[in-house]
């Protein structure tokens, strides 16, 4: 079994020193481990940012896609052989604003595969810009005056639709972070995970210090029940979405591939390319 | 004795006109006549006038009629649109309903016959559509019993009650159209087909079929006219082999979704229409720089934006070959028959993977709805290359690096693993990247890099099983006319026009718009005195497309439509005297 060093490649991160993404990459790695991945049979596909680079840091195979498609792509992987454990990742630009469309799509289609967003509330690679995080009044250099776009509330919207796995962390937890996706691999359906992860070059203000104020683990509610779809939307209202832990599971609905008819119990990419003449003619005759 | 006919229903969409036609097709075709079909449609569900053109003949033919031999008509609309197609001696048979009229110069002869009153009297009223049928019969001086099988198997599954039924409204309309026609019975008497059996088919379900055939298990796409029937196909198809096909949320992620699948493993597909496909452009340039195979289908509609959705038009042709930002690789073939959509799918499938690039399959409107005759598909013919895809066992690399998955080689091409093999373990990026896919923007790999993939196919229009489709029996032309995709009958039929004015002419369909076949193109252009390039576009893309390869820019010409209607033959051959004035024959 691979420890989670053979998930370590030599590859030196782009990132800035003290971003909260390094964790979120010893988390995949501690992860992947824990739950007895091989390298090979894991797939990280990311989108485009300073996050997206965390499939080329990871030695799994991986693809680096085009900005906010990480979740398509990771889709088509799994739908291709779903033997394999398909993480796609990204940042909050990626999957809420570009790629906000696929996000929903991929909660309610409940395909077996995580989705981990590194979320900083700003566009970093870009050199900061306002993200549809960022809240009302953030100043960056697209938003010189405040953003005056109210902050989209990604938790709520998984919810709504209909999501079977929904949780969120902060980078700095880094034992919540693992054993969160460990439980995000192992729920069988979608299974959406937002970490809080700071940009320490352009958001000065949803920094570490002001997580560590604002964060409530769901493990200090009384009586928290993940199970609790109503529950679990309360208290994120009640909590301006700024909980961790696991939000919501429902692990009675069937994953996407245990619903599709017909569809290969074993990877798909080694099924028989070749059709017998008889099923051939069978085809044919129908436009006879 | 007539040894052909055109035939054409209409009404409001959504009243069976297709299903009328359709009944009347495949009983025609099975006794062996060649049919070729065309349907006038709006972009709605119901109301609108609709009409099905049907070319009836006893031998193969792809184009649509210039004129109408009859006319069967459900609204006054259908007369008003189409009474000007009747010749002298041509039939309008219109139901009484609507008190039908005919315009005073109409040539044509006008029939009144009750169909929805003999339905209605029969059980119900939907069957008007049979009494029409029956009605044409008489026309034809058909017999009826040649609807036997196929009432019954389109309506057994309701019960033998139905089917009776609807034979009753078959035979009604014979009979009621017996008395109008007195001596007239059986005027239009087609001449004995062949009873070869063949298919009759869209161009679509070829393509959808060739998928299948081509080990295509995978489909990711988003509903557009009119490429819509190949995913309706695919998903009915695909689950007995295991596969399925994924509705998306977008165009963006059908075609990002194939890509993950084709990276994956899985021959998978994606097909559009030109909006879908303006969307697909940038997942197109991901496949070209991480080198995954893709098949993407274009069924050009009329263009731009929303344009003409149901309507024949290419103009896509250039966006399809330079689509996308920055430079790739890319294949564009473009299936001139329906035959032809089928066999090129499935090869589609093998150059995806042997050249580890995308594949456009580019087809018009009429090439991928004109429902028409078919001959026989064969499998044998289909083969399965994979090209460098590993499949054999990898050793672990040195100092644990990564699979040289971009390895520079000769050819271009490198060896290919799919995520699951041990040792293979890479990265892909559509960042430039070096051979181990880790990023680099070095000059030397960059260079390095786009060599290695543009190199890929260099070779192609040499290897390329049928990069022309020829028919060019003159060692010195008087004429060359070119075209693609679905004008090639039409062409053909004007073609036979002008060698009996005393032209001689040679045709050839462009197979492989890209890379360019341009040696035997520029043969074919010098040996004819002039060159016509024959399109439905209004700047003549491919003409210039054809320039830009093998010049001669002053003598090739073009002959240009793009009202939303394919080309008649009587407009090719009228255009090619008046253009190179050869007079008056």
């Amino acid at each position: 079994m691979a420890t989670f060093k053979e998930f370590r490649n030599d590859v030196k991160p782009n990132w800035c020193p003290g971003c909260g993404d390094f964790s979120v990459q010893a988390a995949m790695q501690r992860a992947a481990a824990n739950v007895g991945l091989e390298p090979e049979n894991l797939a990280v596909v990311s989108g485009i940012g300073c996050s997206g680079r965390i499939s080329g840091y990871i030695k799994s195979y991986g693809f680096h896609g085009i900005h906010g498609r990480s979740l398509p792509i990771a889709q088509g992987v799994k739908m291709a052989n779903r033997e394999l454990t398909v993480i796609a990742s990204g940042g909050d630009g990626d999957g809420f604003a570009i790629g906000m469309g696929h996000t929903i799509h991929a909660i309610r289609r409940n395909i077996d595969i995580t989705y981990i967003v590194m979320d900083n509330q700003i566009y970093g690679l870009t050199k900061g810009q306002t993200s549809p995080r960022s809240a009302v009044g953030f100043k960056t250099k697209s938003t010189p005056e405040g953003s005056i776009e109210q902050a989209v509330s990604p938790m709520e919207l998984a919810l709504s639709a209909g999501a079977t796995f929904v949780a969120q962390s902060f980078s700095t937890d880094l034992k919540d972070l693992t054993a969160i996706i460990e439980a995000g691999i192992n729920h069988k359906g979608f299974s959406f995970i937002n970490v809080f992860s700071p940009c320490v070059t352009y958001n000065k203000i949803n920094t570490y210090d002001w997580f560590k104020q604002n964060l409530t683990k769901l493990n200090t509610i009384d009586g928290y029940d993940s199970s609790n779809k109503e529950q679990a939307m309360q208290t994120l209202m009640k909590h301006d979405s700024l909980v961790t832990g696991i939000i919501y599971q429902d692990s009675s609905r069937p994953s996407y591939q245990e619903l599709v008819p017909g569809y290969a119990e074993k990877a798909l990419n080694k099924s028989d390319l070749t059709l017998d003449q008889a099923h051939f003619d069978k085809l044919v005759a129908e436009f006879m | 004795m007539i040894n052909q006919l055109s035939w054409k229903v209409g009404g409001q969409q959504g009243e069976g006109i297709e299903s009328t036609g359709e009944i009347f097709c495949i009983a025609l075709n099975r006794l062996g006549y060649y049919l070729y079909g065309y349907r006038h449609f709006s972009s709605r569900i119901k109301g609108g006038h609709t009409n099905n053109k049907i070319r009836v003949s006893t031998t193969e033919t792809r184009a649509i009629s210039d004129d109408l031999d009859i006319l069967v008509a459900f609204d006054q609309e259908t007369i008003d649109v189409n009474y000007k197609e009747l010749h002298v001696g041509g039939i309008i048979i219109a139901d009484a309903k609507f008190k039908p009229v005919c315009p005073e110069d109409t040539k044509a002869e006008l029939y009144i016959v009750p169909f929805t009153e003999i339905a209605a009297e029969l059980g119900t009223s939907l069957m008007k559509n049979m009494v029409a049928i029956g009605a044409t019969c008489a026309v034809l001086g058909m017999e009826i019993s040649v609807f036997n099988d196929v009432v019954d198997e389109i309506f057994g599954r309701k019960g033998e009650e139905i089917v009776k039924k609807n034979m009753d409204a078959i035979t009604a309309g014979y009979k009621a159209m017996e008395v109008l026609l007195g001596e007239k019975l059986g005027a239009m008497e087609l001449e004995k087909a062949d009873g070869q059996k063949r298919l009759f088919m869209i161009g679509n379900d070829a393509i959808a079929l060739g998928a299948v055939a081509g080990g295509c298990r995978f489909m990711a796409a988003y509903p557009i006219t009119p490429a819509s029937e190949i995913m309706e196909y695919l998903i009915k198809k695909l689950p007995q082999l295991g596969g399925t096909v994924i509705q998306t949320e977008d165009e963006i992620a059908a075609a990002t979704m194939a890509i993950g699948a084709n990276y994956g493993g899985v021959r998978a597909i994606t097909a559009s229409a030109g909006p879908g496909l303006s969307l697909k452009m940038e997942a197109i340039g991901l496949a070209g720089i991480t080198e995954t195979p893709i098949v993407i289908v274009d069924t050009q509609r009329g263009g731009p934006s929303t344009g003409l959705p149901t309507k024949q038009e290419q103009s896509d042709l250039m966006a399809m070959i330079y689509g996308t930002h920055g430079e790739i690789p890319k294949i564009v073939m473009a299936p001139s028959t329906v035959e032809e959509a089928f066999y090129d799918t499935a090869e589609a499938f093998n150059l995806a993977e042997e050249y580890q690039c995308p594949v456009i399959i580019l087809s018009d409107l009429q090439l991928s709805l004109g429902k028409q005759t078919v001959q026989p598909l064969d499998y044998s013919k289909v083969e399965i290359r994979r090209g460098k895809l590993v499949d054999f066992e990898i050793e672990e690399p040195e100092n644990k690096s990564y699979f040289k998955r971009y390895k520079v080689t000769e050819d271009g091409v490198s060896p290919r693993v799919v995520p699951g093999m041990k040792n293979g373990i890479h990265h892909v990026t559509g960042v430039e990247h070096d051979e181990t896919g880790r990023p680099s923007e070095t000059a030397v790999n960059r260079k390095a890099q786009m060599d290695k993939r543009m190199r890929k196919l260099n070779n192609l229009a040499n290897t390329f099983h049928t990069p022309v489709y020829k028919n060019t029996p003159h060692e010195e032309a008087d004429l060359l006319i070119l075209g693609f995709n679905s004008t090639r009958g039409t062409i053909d039929e004007a073609i036979g026009r002008l060698e009996t004015d005393g032209v001689k002419v040679n045709h050839a369909q462009i197979r492989l718009i890209h890379p360019f076949p341009t040696d035997e193109v520029l043969s074919l252009v010098q040996s004819a005195k002039k060159v016509v390039v024959i399109e439905n576009n209004a700047t003549g893309q491919l003409a210039n497309i054809i320039k830009m390869n093998v010049g001669h820019v002053n003598k090739i010409k073009s002959i240009l439509k793009y009202d939303g209607n394919p080309f008649l033959p009587h407009e090719i051959h009228t255009q090619c005297k008046e253009m190179f004035e050869y007079g008056n024959v």
